[in-house]
C-alpha cells in the first residue's frame, strides 16, 4: 500500500462544512492519509508521545488552577487542600508534577533521536529550530511551575536561578528586581510565576503547531536519513495511529508507576516544607531534568581575562555557559557539516553520538552533587567536551569523516548479505 | 550489534552511578521497618495507626500542631464517628467573631483541623527557641519518611547529650545531631487501649504509621486505582500490540 492516496470528496454534513471551512479534508490530508515513510522505528513515537504529554499537562493544570490559590500565604496550604479535600485531587496533582517528567524524558529521547539520525539537517532545519524553541518554553514552564506549591526547594530554587541573571552587568541587579517584582522572592514573584505558568504553555501549543506544520511539508525523516520516493511512504492511519496508541499504553505504564507507586520520589521531600525565607535547605537542588544545564553553570569557578583584567568573572561565566548549552542547538544543522543524516553510516559521528550522550548522562549525574570533591573538575571537563562536541568536532567531521556508503531506497541493501538476515534497516514493528 | 554495545556503555554509566539525590548531611543510616503502608498492594494497618493516634493525642499534640489534618478524615482508620467527635472534642479551637463581634474558645468538632497548641509560630518560637513544625506532611517532608521519624524517636543518646547548652540534645539520626526537641518515649508513657505493651519501639512505630497516614492519607485510594490502571494499561497495550503487528505484517514482508 503507497501513501498516495487522495483526499476523498466529503457529502452531506461534513461535505456542508468542509466547503465554507477546508478543516475536515485539512486534517484528512495531515493526520489520516499523511504519508510516512514505512521504516520508522519505534523512537519515532516520542513525537507524538510529546504532544500527548503536553495536552496531559495543560488539562491536569487547568485543574488544578481550579482549587489553587497563588498567594505567598495560601499556596501551600490550598496544594494540601487539593492533595485532601478536592475530589481525586491527589491524583491530578501527581500525575501533573510526575507529567513535567514525563514530558521531559520523552521530549530528551526525540531530542537524542534526532541528534542519532541528523533529523535536523536540509530541509528540516526550520523544524529543529522550532524544537529549540519548544525546549526552552518548557524550561521556562517547568521552572515557573515549580515555584508554585510555595515549598522550601520552590522558594529557594527561584532564588538561585532569578539572581543568575544579576550576573549580566551593568542591569542584572536593576533586572533581578524587575523579575521578582521586588529585592527578594515573594508574593508578587509567586504571583507572576503562576500568570506566566498559565500563559506559557499555550505558547508551546503554538510553537507546537508550527513544529508539525514544518514537519508535514518535507515529510518525517527515517533511520536510513534518504529522502524517500512515495512508494516507500504509507498512510499515516492506520499504521501510525495504531503503532502510537500501543506506544501510548506502554508509556502510560512507566507513567502509572510512578503516579501511582512513587510519586514523589522524583521530587525533593524539602518541598513538603513551606518556604521560608530565613532557613536555607542544606542542598538547593533542582529537578532531575535541569541537573546537566546545573551542572554546566557550576563547572565555570575561575574568572575568564587577560592580563590579570578580569573580562568575564566566574558567576557571568557559569551563566553564558548554560545558555549557550541550549543555544548552541540552534546553530546545529551548519554546524554539523556531513550531508550524511543517519549516524548508521557513520562511522566516527556514531561513537561521537554516544560519547555525547554520556557525557549528558554524567553532567546531570554531577549536577545532583554538592560541588565538592572532584565534582567541579567532573563537570568542568564534561562542558567542555559538550561545546567540543558541537563546536569542533561536527565541523570537523563533515569535513574528514568517510561515511559508509547510503543506500538508494530503504528496499535496496548497499552490499547483499551472506547471511539469511533482515534487510539493513528493519522496518518499524 | 555496535549500537547494543554503545547502549550498554551508557546504559552502565547510568546504573553504576548511586541515587542522585544527594546524601543526607551526617545523619547515621536510618533503622528501618517494614511498613505495611510500603508496596504496592500497601496499605495501612487501622491498629497501629489507632495506637499512634493515642501516642500523638497524648504526646506529640502537646507541642505540636497539624493544621491541615481534619479530626472527620480519622473515620479512615476505623474510628466511629462517635468516637471522631469524642476525639475532637479534646481540644479547644479558636472560632468567632460571634454576634459580639469577639472571637471565642469552643472544642474542636470533626470538621476543624488539628488545632496548634500555640497563638503564633512567634510563641511557639519564643517558649522553645524554634517553633516545632507542624506534622501535617512531615512524614513527606523528611528523607526516610517514617523510617526517619521512627528513627529519630529512639534516635536520642543522653550520654552525648550532657554537655549540650540547655535546651539542645544529641539525636543519632537527627541531621547535624543537635535537636531542640527532647526525648520523649519512654516505657509505658501511654496505655494503649487494645493492651499492647507500649515499649519506646512500639511507641515510636505507631506514631510514625499515624504520621504517615496524616502525611498521605490517599495512599490506600491511590495504590487501589494504580492496579486498576496498570492492569488497564497492560490490556490496552496487549490490544493494540497485537492489532499493530497485524496491521503491519503486509507491510513488513
Amino acid at each position: 500500500m503507497s501513501a498516495d492516496t487522495p483526499t476523498p470528496k466529503f457529502t452531506g454534513v461534513l461535505g456542508w462544512i468542509d466547503y465554507r471551512l477546508p478543516v475536515i479534508s485539512w486534517g484528512y490530508k495531515e493526520l489520516v492519509a499523511y504519508p510516512t515513510p514505512k521504516n520508522l522505528n519505534y523512537f519515532w513515537n516520542f513525537g507524538s508521545l510529546a504532544g500527548i504529554f503536553l495536552v496531559l499537562q495543560i488539562v491536569t493544570g487547568i485543574v488544578l488552577v481550579m482549587h489553587y490559590t497563588p498567594h505567598a500565604d495560601m499556596a501551600f496550604s490550598s496544594i494540601e487542600h487539593i492533595m485532601r479535600n478536592v475530589n481525586y485531587g491527589w491524583l491530578i496533582r501527581y500525575a501533573h508534577a510526575n507529567g513535567a517528567s514525563f514530558f521531559f524524558i520523552v521530549v530528551y529521547i526525540h531530542i537524542f533521536r534526532g541528534l542519532y539520525y541528523g533529523s535536523y539537517k536540509e530541509p528540516r532545519e526550520l523544524l529543529w529550530i522550532l524544537g529549540v524553541i519548544i525546549l526552552i518554553l518548557m524550561m521556562a514552564t517547568a521552572f515557573t511551575g515549580y515555584v508554585l506549591p510555595w515549598g522550601q526547594m520552590s522558594f529557594w530554587a527561584a532564588t538561585v536561578i532569578v539572581n543568575l541573571f544579576s550576573a549580566i552587568p551593568l542591569v542584572g541587579d536593576s533586572l533581578v528586581t524587575w523579575l521578582l517584582g521586588g529585592f527578594s522572592v515573594g508574593n508578587p514573584t509567586l504571583q507572576r510565576f503562576f500568570s506566566l505558568h498559565y500563559l506559557m504553555p499555550f505558547a508551546i501549543f503554538a510553537v507546537v503547531f508550527l513544529h508539525i506544520l514544518a514537519l508535514h511539508e518535507h515529510g518525517s525523516n527515517n533511520p536510513v536519513g534518504i529522502d524517500l520516493t512515495k512508494k516507500d511512504k504509507i498512510p499515516f492511519h492506520p499504521y501510525y495511529t495504531v503503532k502510537d496508541v500501543f506506544g501510548l499504553f506502554v508509556a502510560l505504564l512507566f507513567f502509572g508507576a510512578f503516579v501511582f507507586f512513587a510519586p514523589n520520589v522524583l521530587g525533593h521531600a524539602d518541598n513538603y516544607i513551606p518556604a521560608d525565607p530565613l532557613v536555607t535547605p542544606a542542598h538547593i537542588v533542582p529537578e532531575w531534568y535541569f541537573l546537566p544545564f546545573y551542572a554546566i553553570l557550576r563547572s565555570i569557578t575561575f574568572d575568564i581575562g587577560i592580563f590579570g583584567f578580569t573580562l568575564i568573572d566566574a558567576k557571568l561565566g557559569g551563566v553564558i555557559a548554560m545558555f549557550g548549552a541550549v543555544l548552541v542547538l540552534f546553530f546545529l544543522p551548519w554546524l554539523d557539516t556531513s550531508k550524511v543524516r543517519s549516524a548508521t553510516y557513520r562511522p566516527i559521528y556514531f561513537w561521537a553520538f554516544w560519547i555525547l550522550l554520556a557525557d549528558v548522562v554524567i553532567l546531570t549525574y554531577t549536577g545532583a552533587m554538592p560541588a565538592e570533591g572532584i565534582w567541579p573538575t567532573v563537570a568542568l571537563i564534561g562542558t567542555i567536551y559538550y561545546f567540543f562536541h558541537f563546536l569542533v568536532l561536527l565541523p570537523l567531521l563533515g569535513r574528514f569523516e568517510k561515511p559508509k556508503p547510503v543506500p538508494e531506497s530503504i528496499n535496496k541493501p548497499v552490499l547483499p548479505r551472506a547471511a539469511p538476515a533482515g534487510p539493513q534497516a528493519q522496518p518499524a514493528e | 550489534m555496535r549500537t547494543t554495545f554503545a547502549a550498554a556503555l551508557v546504559g552502565a554509566a547510568l546504573f553504576a552511578t548511586p541515587s542522585a539525590a544527594p546524601a543526607a548531611e551526617a545523619g547515621a543510616e536510618l533503622m528501618t521497618r517494614d511498613w505495611s503502608f510500603e508496596g504496592i498492594f500497601g496499605s495501612y494497618d487501622d491498629a497501629a495507626a489507632q495506637r499512634g493516634l493515642q501516642v500523638y493525642d497524648q504526646v506529640c499534640a502537646g507541642c505540636h500542631g497539624m493544621k491541615y489534618v481534619a479530626f472527620r478524615t480519622l473515620t479512615d482508620l476505623g474510628y466511629s464517628e462517635e468516637e471522631v467527635e469524642q476525639i475532637a472534642s479534646n481540644y479547644t479551637v479558636t472560632d468567632g467573631p460571634n454576634d459580639m463581634g469577639e472571637m471565642f474558645e469552643r472544642p474542636a468538632e470533626p470538621n476543624d483541623t488539628w488545632p496548634s497548641p500555640y497563638r503564633n509560630d512567634a510563641e511557639a518560637a519564643s517558649i522553645f527557641g524554634k517553633a516545632p513544625p507542624d506534622m501535617s506532611v512531615i512524614a513527606k517532608a523528611r528523607v526516610g519518611g517514617a523510617d526517619y521519624l521512627y528513627s529519630l524517636m529512639l534516635g536520642y543518646d543522653d550520654e552525648k547529650g550532657m554537655d549540650l547548652s540547655p535546651g539542645n540534645y544529641w539525636n543519632k539520626f537527627y541531621p547535624g545531631n543537635i535537636i531542640a526537641m527532647p526525648p520523649q518515649l519512654y516505657p509505658d508513657l501511654v496505655q494503649y487501649a487494645d493492651g499492647t505493651e507500649a515499649t519506646p519501639e512500639q511507641m515510636a512505630a505507631d506514631v510514625s504509621h499515624f504520621l504517615m497516614w496524616a502525611a498521605e492519607p490517599k495512599l490506600e485510594q491511590r495504590k487501589r486505582l494504580g492496579i486498576g490502571f496498570m492492569l488497564f494499561c497492560t490490556a490496552m497495550a496487549l490490544i493494540f500490540y497485537a492489532m499493530n503487528r497485524r496491521l503491519w505484517a503486509d507491510i513488513k514482508k
